[in-house]
Formats: C-alpha cells, structure tokens, sequence
C-alpha cells in the first residue's frame, strides 16, 4: 500500500467541511473563528502536499504567507470581538445584529 | 504496512477527529485545546509530507502564538456555553450542515475526476529537498521578496489595527 496525493486531499477536504460546518452552525464568535483557522489550515496541507509531492517548495512558501495572513486576521478579529463585547456583554453572533435593519 | 502510512494514518484519525470534536464542544475552552491538538497532529503530517520547515512553523505559530491569543481573548470574555445543537432554529441548521456537506461531496467528487495521482509520482529526494528551510528561503529572498515586505508590512498594519480596536476609547 502506498500513500497517494488522494488521500491527503481527502483529509484536506473533510477539514474544510468541518471547519465549513462549524462557521455555519456555531453562535460563538470566537468559535467561529477558530474554524476560520480550521479551514486555512486544510487549504494549508493541500499547498503542501501538492509541494511536497512535486518537489517545488512554492508551494510551501505559500503556505507560510497563509500563515502570516491567518495571524494578521486572528489579531485584528479577536480585537473586533473584544470591542463588540466590551459594547454588547456578548459574543453570540445572534445577538449582534446592529449591521441588521 | 510500512512506517509511512501507519503515521499518516495516525495523525489523519487524530486530525480528523479533533476537527469534528472541536466544532461540538460547548465549552469554547475546550473546542480551542482540541483545535491546538489538531494543529500539533497537521504538523506530524506535514513531516510526512517531508516539509520541515512548514511542520515547525506551525507548531511554533498557530499552536503555539494564535492558539495563545485565542486562549487569552477566552480567559478576558469569559463566554457563556453554548445551547445544544438543535435547541435554536433546528431547520436552519440541519440545512447549513447540509450544505456544507454538499461542498465536501463536491471536492471529493473534484478529487477523483481529476485523478492528480495519475499525473503526479513523488520523487523522494526532490520531495526532502523541496521542504528544507535552505530552498524555501532561497526562493523568498529572491523572487518573492516584495511578498516577502508585503507580508511584513501587513502584520505591522495588523499590530496597529488591534491595538487601536482593542483600546478603551476612541478619543
């Protein structure tokens, strides 16, 4: 037996709907964001495994500019629930409809 | 079996199933211990993918310096649990796992039309050589420099911005 490229695409595929899911049905902001996070990191071992097994690292150096841009968002959305919370007392996203006419 | 895919198959299970039970836990403190085990179990698999570099990176940043944030963000709100699944709006939330599930058919089916393996044999040695943080840099300090600076200059962007929504007032 022998491990092919499907088979990581799979699991990358199952991460993102996991992480599609999750964004969907949770009401907590911050865990809406942590499958934000779930979601860049299985288009993240996709990259790396099309890298990996073609041999050409840009696809890896793609990955590290995911990762500079997933932290650039965790700091400032974090920052966003923070302001919204010290405003509203609340993180479900149910509650914050101010955008909502 | 050799080594190879008894490992993959061991962190795939791991990762996979933190995944599903991250996004069920009630408690966001334990949905975002469960996210950093499968960040830790992403980078066994990018070491069987022979991408050094990548696997520590990632333990470093995400499982280390974002998962950290999240965890502080958690301890300062302090988040309420969450109601069961289906106690609110049960519809609307059976149809959004639904589509969901319909984007995870449609990359399966994508996976298999395009039959990447058919096209694509791994070459071990280019492989190993591919994921060393020496080729990896050669290529940012030389073609993607100008990302490389873009990159820097967005998470200086990203600095400011937090520290000025997170301040106390706005005057």
């Amino acid at each position: 037996m022998n491990i092919t490229i499907e088979y990581y695409l799979i699991l990358s595929a199952f991460m993102f709907f996991v992480g599609v899911a999750g964004v969907l049905t949770r009401r907590n902001a911050i865990i809406v964001f942590m499958s934000i996070e779930l979601m860049l990191n299985s288009a993240n071992l996709t990259l790396v495994a099309f890298s990996s097994f073609q041999g050409n690292s840009i696809g890896q150096l793609f990955v590290f500019f995911v990762m500079t841009v997933a932290a650039a968002e965790a700091a400032v959305g974090l920052a966003i629930i923070i302001a919204i919370f010290r405003n509203k007392l609340t993180v479900n996203i149910d509650e914050i409809n101010i955008l909502k006419w | 079996m050799s080594l190879e895919v008894i490992l993959f198959f061991i962190f795939a299970i791991v990762a996979a199933s933190t995944a599903v039970i991250m996004i069920t836990r009630s408690n966001p403190v334990i949905a975002a211990l469960f996210l950093v085990l499968n960040f830790a179990s992403l980078a066994g698999l990018y070491l069987t993918l022979n991408a050094q570099f990548i696997a520590v990176v990632q333990v470093i940043v995400y499982a280390g310096a974002i998962m950290v944030l999240f965890l502080f963000v958690l301890m300062l709100l302090r988040p309420e649990n969450e109601k069961r699944f289906l106690e609110i709006n049960p519809k609307i939330k059976i149809f959004a796992l639904f589509i969901a599930f319909i984007v995870f058919v449609q990359l399966v089916y994508l996976i298999f039309v395009a039959n990447p393996s058919k096209s694509i044999s791994k070459d071990l040695s280019k492989s190993i050589e591919a994921g060393t943080i020496e080729s990896i840099g050669r290529e940012l300090f030389t073609n993607y420099v100008v990302p490389f600076e873009a990159a820097g200059f967005l998470l200086l962007a990203a600095t400011i911005g937090a520290l000025v929504l997170a301040k106390k007032k706005f005057d």
